[in-house]
């Protein structure tokens, strides 16, 4: 318990000095993930509302297999990354293994499933109530499902920072395909991971706050942000 | 063409239509005529919301749904109406912007100011459009349907859920639409007001069309006994 303690005053001083090595590790987990999740974003969206709204015969099977890549293996993610990008791979030409690119590709593989299936299932259960007004103005599936994804806006947001919360937080994927490489590929997560195997406890628990720290403030936002959702016109106003 | 031909919107031929294993409409036929003031009644699940469904294209059916006028605008309004998470202005110019094939740019935000203004909304434009209470929500999606200027406006039990007052100023606002030359059906339960406002009324039971008669016609002798108990509320639950 004192050895926990001290730890957890080691970390805290860490923080409020900004120790460089720390504020270094969080700024590069921040903008991997952050940028990650942007890609998941603009693909994950669009695909899991056109899902929602899509007709054809093999739907159920690809709707079974994106609800079960939620599962995917963050170990798994980064092998297959891996073995793409490596010399050998049919991408190893790129050389970007042991990149930050080459973490945001992992998480963004990693995630894309999380973003696709929830935003699916949200469309599809504001269809239930909207689908018809929608198409009795006039608008086609997927202006529909799209509308319906400003609609639930905000719920989209808490999907966002679900995916945010996978990315940030998985240590598997950006171990392989990063190689921890200090100042280079070195995040919050693959940090604690080495820190703790080191017995350096005060930077893996100061790592391990900060990263919580960045989640609640992100929520904080969010729910600030909620709070003045009504204010925020989608279309020009008058 | 003659000159009926001319006023003809929409005519059903033998229409049907299966909900699962639900027949919900069987051989339906019916014209609407330019001009018209159609009132849909029935018992529960007689098949009134599934025929405005028909008529506005919404559900596919076995028979055939001829179109009068191609041109001819159609809106409706349902009976829970859907309103996005935004503003009352933005909900209506969405609605113009849908209907952008029909409505130019440039008249979009006179319009959706003179449909505000024509339910009595103006002042609520900057109010999200979810808050508004039940009589104000359906008085805004009239002024949604009313704002692509219609030639046929469907609705879905209008006045269903809103306390006499509310009732009273729906049924204000359809009386000017139809008194401008709107073609109007719409489902209903209210006997009284299918009295006040329709032309004609088309009785339904078990999603067939008992009746089809002009309003003074239905509500003075009714030839078809089922109609008949209806309007004296006698109506059984089972069919025999």
């Amino acid at each position: 318990m004192n050895e926990f303690a001290q730890s957890a005053r080691s970390a805290l001083d860490l923080i409020v000095h900004a120790d460089a090595a720390l504020v270094r590790t969080v700024a590069l987990s921040l903008a991997v993930s952050g940028t990650a999740c942007a890609c998941a974003a603009a693909f994950g969206l669009i695909g899991g509302a056109w899902l929602a709204v899509a007709r054809f015969r093999t739907l159920p099977i690809l709707i079974l297999l994106l609800n079960t890549l939620l599962a995917l293996p963050s170990v798994v993610v980064g092998l297959a990354v891996y073995l793409l990008l490596s010399r050998s791979g049919p991408l190893g030409a790129w050389g970007i293994l042991f990149t930050p690119a080459a973490m945001v590709i992992a998480q963004t593989i990693l995630v894309l499933p999380v973003v696709a299936a929830l935003a699916r299932q949200l469309v599809a259960d504001a269809m239930v109530e909207g689908g018809d007004p929608l198409r009795s103005m006039g608008a086609g599936p997927l202006v529909s499902a799209l509308l319906m994804l400003a609609h639930e806006r905000w719920a989209v947001v808490t999907l966002l920072l679900t995916a945010f919360g996978r990315a940030i937080s998985e240590v598997g994927a950006v171990m392989i395909v990063g190689g921890n490489i200090e100042g280079v590929t070195r995040v919050m997560t693959t940090a604690i991971a080495l820190e703790t195997s080191k017995g350096d406890l005060p930077l893996a628990l100061a790592l391990g706050l900060v990263l919580l720290a960045v989640v609640g403030l992100l929520n904080l936002a969010i729910a600030a942000a909620q709070r003045g959702r009504f204010m925020t016109p989608l279309i020009e106003a008058r | 063409m003659s000159a009926s031909a001319d006023r003809l919107l929409l005519r059903l031929d033998d229409a049907g239509v299966r909900l699962g294993s639900v027949s919900a409409l069987r051989k339906v036929s019916l014209s609407v005529t330019r001009g018209d003031v159609i009132a849909l009644v029935g018992a529960n699940g007689s098949g009134k919301t599934t025929l405005l469904r028909l008529l506005h294209g919404l559900v596919d059916s076995s028979g055939a749904r001829a179109v009068g006028d191609p041109l001819a605008v159609q809106a409706m309004v349902f009976q829970r109406p859907f309103m996005l998470n935004m503003t009352v202005w933005n909900n209506l110019r969405l609605a113009l912007w849908l209907a952008r094939r029909r409505v130019p740019r440039s008249e979009a935000r006179q319009r959706t100011y003179e449909a505000l203004q024509r339910v009595g909304l103006v002042e609520s434009r900057d109010r999200p459009a979810r808050v508004l209470s039940g009589g104000e929500q359906q008085r805004f999606a009239l002024a949604r349907a009313w704002a692509v200027r219609p030639d046929l406006l469907l609705l879905d039990e209008p006045t269903a859920n809103l306390d006499p007052s509310a009732k009273k100023e729906v049924e204000a606002l359809l009386h000017g639409f139809a008194a401008d030359g709107m073609t109007l059906v719409m489902s209903t339960h209210n006997l009284g007001q299918a009295k006040r406002l329709a032309t004609r009324v088309i009785y339904l039971d078990h999603g067939e069309i008992r009746l089809d008669a002009p309003t003074a016609q239905f509500f003075g002798a009714s030839a078809d006994e089922r109609a008949r108990l209806f309007l004296k509320g006698e109506l059984p639950w089972t069919l025999d």
